[in-house]
């Protein structure tokens, strides 16, 4: 595309256009590039450039590794410090896509002597390759319908809240790069599919194998291409075309996927991955009789094209039935039984649950998230569906497949992004061509159509291009009324220009605020930075062993690790459910219990973080109940969830809370010494401004632990815990203290004497035998 | 039974009347792997899949290669042409070239 400019001026009037035309495209990609790169770097500049989120802790540390150690101490990396006295195996349970692409950018950075620290590369690399998915969303929208829709797509998925809340900088995440990965490897797909060329099912299969090195949701592609495969030919629209690409790109993407270790043998195990295989297999059985068919041309093959088709498929079902029950193919995931029934990992595991981003969607975070996309892409879905081909059929399933996920999962509103984008881009596009063309309709006039609508996120060059585009159509008489279609492009550029304003609004103020620096804002509107995260995590990496154990909710692990660099139990990789519940059950119980269980666990600290004092919504007593589900779902005996609420089945910290929550380990750490505080002077001491209430046990004393650091707005406590010789016993001040003193005074004499033993052997110096010599 | 005799006497027939050469050549080829897929799920019926991943390598490898040769046999084929715009069975054979390249360095790198 670059190479547009130059050549536009030397060729005829016919490439001219097409050069104009790809001018335009490069000018609008680029601008989309550049505004999406900018709209995601509020944290950084109200802020800094470091890592802002939880889980991007552990993929900084893990890169920095990398970095410094090599790729296969990497991936042979045993991780002491994680999920104390486990440890864990990083290499073999990590998705490396993110981490090899920063490291690489590193190193060729480095080779060209630009001496760029790898934390910069990490904050950066979401919003880079933001403008990759916007380039390769592009690619996809105009195989699908046209380079305009295209064009629409590009701008919105540059700058739509949905994928900024994963892509801003700072949030060093897997689905930063995941998203790229995933448009550009179905834009692979659908070209292959349009070409049936192997070159394009090859690339296909070698962009999925970067999807698989990246992001667990790998497996929505692994299923979508399936479906799609297996729609057409329920459509009757096999070709030839359909056959080389799918087979080439399962078979190879197949043994691709199984090159990362996280990965393993899952591809050929898992009830996941069995959709893809039937398909391969019944695709080459309707190739088969297809084959027969067109060699001996009998009319009673058509029935046994679909005979044989209906019999293969239910063939290759039961198998994968069988081969699940006989325990050759592990059964679907937790988290997969909780996308089919929503109710499940409620019930059954409490741990996925817990997780924010796992629970069901509102109606709200769909329009906060893409506003004026949301009502635009069904119509957009229409006219796929209205004018349909064997591509459409893709974008169709992706849509309905994104658009249930989604509600789902808030997490999955990640998946529906790209495609919402892509279909309104298509919407936009039609209805932009209908109203703003002219009867003489030349190239060049739709293109400055296009160019002028591509300006959602150019705001301020908006108000000069409305006019001018009324100045053009008021020109023409046509059939369509002038005022209509003035009116009708006046509209659609109006919402355009709503909708950048939006994103902006909600880039600025709802995803731009890092979790690890908090901001509040006085009655004056100066900002207050609260930095007691970094500030607690600093103390404890300079005044704890090295070998220190931290004791914390998991969601804290992963920056212990990486900013104290201690050793935690759990973390936020939440493999080992009955360790986390033993933790769980740790925070939950009363102090003696929580001891021996500390104890055993060889705990030297244990934080707690406290939003009382600032009013912090996402501390640990807020998180509590689920410390509570998730112990109780491993240890029903000790730990039941009904104990911890009031007799109304309230949750309460105030006086009338529930005597076992007023005396848990949770509930002393977090509101120890907090009964003396006085915050204001209207309010009564002991006051949390979170939960509004004053809490019920003022008076706290611990046993088994001590206050080590509070932070400067009691945001994170650290408390050391005693071992078995130091507690019971009252604190002596030092100056009362009787030291023992080393000298041994004997009762018998005063004098200072030096004592003798009796009988004391004595040694005879002898002499050597002279039997050495000779 | 006579009428799938005869039904399959036609299709020999045809296939060695109308085939051209060069797809008889294919075709030997792809026999050829399949005969060496059988041999290699007989070897795992009978003797086991011990070093997993080296039997996957090997048994995916073959299947892919039957996949590739079925790919470039419809391509080279002059029927389909109307199928594939635009590739030629050079190109054709170009991206078999490719795909086995990329293809057998996963393999190495996997039969461990």
């Amino acid at each position: 595309m670059s190479q547009a400019g130059s050549k536009k001026g030397a060729v005829s009037k016919l490439n001219k256009n097409a050069a104009i035309n790809s001018l335009i495209v490069f000018v609008v990609l680029l601008l989309a590039w550049v505004a999406g790169f900018a709209s995601r770097l509020f944290a950084v500049i109200r802020f800094e450039s470091i890592i802002h989120e939880f889980d991007p802790w552990f993929n900084y540390r893990a890169t920095a590794y990398m970095v410094k150690h090599g790729f296969y101490n990497f991936l042979n990396w045993f991780d002491e410090r994680a999920w104390y006295p486990l440890g864990r195996i990083v290499g073999g349970t990590v998705y490396p896509g993110l981490m090899l692409t920063s490291g690489s950018i590193h190193w060729i950075l480095h080779l060209l002597h630009i001496n760029v620290h790898i934390r910069d590369i990490c904050v950066f690399l979401a919003p880079i390759f933001s403008g990759l998915t916007a380039i390769s969303t592009y690619l996809l929208t105009r195989e699908l319908w046209s380079s305009g829709a295209g064009l629409f797509a590009a701008c919105f998925i540059a700058i739509v809240p949905g994928y900024i809340s994963r892509s801003v900088a700072g949030s060093y995440d897997n689905e930063g790069i995941a998203i790229f990965a995933l448009q550009f490897t179905y834009f692979l797909w659908i070209k292959s599919v349009k070409t049936g060329s192997v070159f394009w099912a090859v690339s296909a299969a070698v962009s999925y194998f970067y999807m698989v090195s990246a992001w667990g949701g790998y497996v929505f592609i692994i299923n979508l291409i399936p479906l799609h495969v297996f729609v057409l030919l329920l459509m009757g629209r096999y070709s030839n075309r359909l056959f080389t690409s799918y087979t080439t790109f399962y078979i190879l993407g197949l043994i691709m996927s199984m090159q990362i270790p996280f990965v393993g043998f899952q591809p050929i195990r898992t009830s996941e991955h069995m959709a893809a295989a039937g398909v391969f297999a019944l695709l080459f059985a309707v190739a088969v009789l297809k084959y027969l068919q067109s060699m001996m041309s009998k009319s009673e093959f058509k029935s046994l094209v679909i005979w044989g088709g209906l019999v293969s498929a239910g063939l290759v079902f039961a198998t994968v039935v069988g081969l699940t029950y006989a325990g050759y193919i592990a059964p679907w995931s937790g988290r997969f039984y909780s996308l089919w029934d929503t109710g499940y990992a409620k019930i059954h595991i409490p741990i996925i649950a817990s997780v924010s981003e796992h629970q069901p969607t509102t109606w709200f975070s769909f329009f906060f998230d893409l506003h004026v996309l949301i009502p635009t892409f069904p119509a957009g879905l229409w006219y796929c569906i209205k004018h349909v081909n064997d591509e459409r059929v893709f974008v169709i399933l992706y849509a309905l497949s994104a658009v249930y996920f989604a509600g789902v999962m808030v997490r999955l509103m990640l998946t529906l992004t790209p495609v919402v984008c892509m279909l309104s881009g298509v919407a936009f596009s039609v209805i932009l061509e209908m109203y703003l063309r002219e009867e003489d309709s030349t190239p060049a006039i739709e293109n400055e159509e296009e160019e002028s609508s591509q300006n959602p996120k150019r705001l301020y060059d908006k108000a000069g291009k409305v006019p001018k585009i009324i100045k053009h159509e008021s020109k023409e008489q046509d059939a369509i009324g002038q005022n209509i279609r003035s009116i009708a492009a006046v509209v659609f550029v109006l919402l355009l220009m709503l909708f950048a304003v939006h994103c902006t609004w909600v880039t600025s103020n709802a995803y731009s605020s890092p979790s690890i620096v908090l901001a509040s804002y006085g009655s004056d509107g100066t900002r207050q930075i609260l930095d007691d995260f970094r500030e607690a995590y600093f103390w404890l990496s300079q005044n704890t062993a090295d070998d220190a154990r931290v004791m914390s909710w998991w969601d804290y692990g992963y920056q212990i690790a990486g900013m104290a660099n201690r050793t935690t139990l759990v973390d936020n990789n939440t493999w080992n459910n009955s360790h986390i519940a033993l933790v769980g059950k740790a925070m939950s119980s009363n102090e003696s219990a929580a001891y021996e269980i500390m104890t055993a666990l060889d705990v030297d600290y244990v934080l707690v973080i406290f939003g009382g004092v600032i009013g912090y919504s996402g501390d640990d007593i807020n998180k509590f109940l689920w410390m509570v589900r998730i112990a109780e779902g491993e240890h029903p005996k000790d730990i039941r969830e009904s104990d911890y609420f009031t007799e109304q089945g309230e949750f309460r910290v105030d006086a009338e809370g529930s005597p076992t929550l007023l005396n848990c380990l949770m509930y002393k750490l977090s509101y120890y010494r907090f009964g003396d505080l006085r915050l204001d002077y209207r309010s009564p001491s002991g006051f949390d401004r979170t939960r509004n209430a004053v809490i019920g046990n003022k008076d706290i004393n611990l046993t088994y632990l001590e206050e080590a650091y509070t932070s400067e707005h009691w945001l994170v406590r650290i408390y050391r815990v005693k071992k078995p010789d130091e507690f019971n016993r009252p604190r002596i001040p030092v100056a009362n203290r009787v030291i023992k003193s080393s000298s041994f005074v004997s009762k018998k004499s005063t004098k200072r004497k030096k004592g003798t033993i009796k009988n004391k052997p004595v040694i005879v110096k002898g002499k050597r035998p002279a039997v050495k010599l000779q | 039974m006579a009428q799938i005799n005869a039904v399959l006497s036609k299709f020999y027939n045809d296939y060695m009347s109308k085939t051209s050469k060069k797809l008889k050549v294919i075709d030997a080829y792809l026999f050829y792997i399949l005969l060496t897929g059988i041999i290699q799920f007989a070897y795992c019926v009978l003797v086991g899949t011990f070093p997993f991943n080296s039997f996957l390598s090997g048994f995916i490898s073959t299947v892919s290669c039957f996949v590739l040769g079925v790919c470039l046999r419809l391509q080279v084929n002059p029927e389909n042409k109307n199928q594939f715009h635009g590739i030629s069975p050079e190109r054709g054979f170009a991206d078999f070239i490719f795909a086995h390249a990329i293809l057998h360095l996963v393999v190495m790198n996997f039969i461990g």
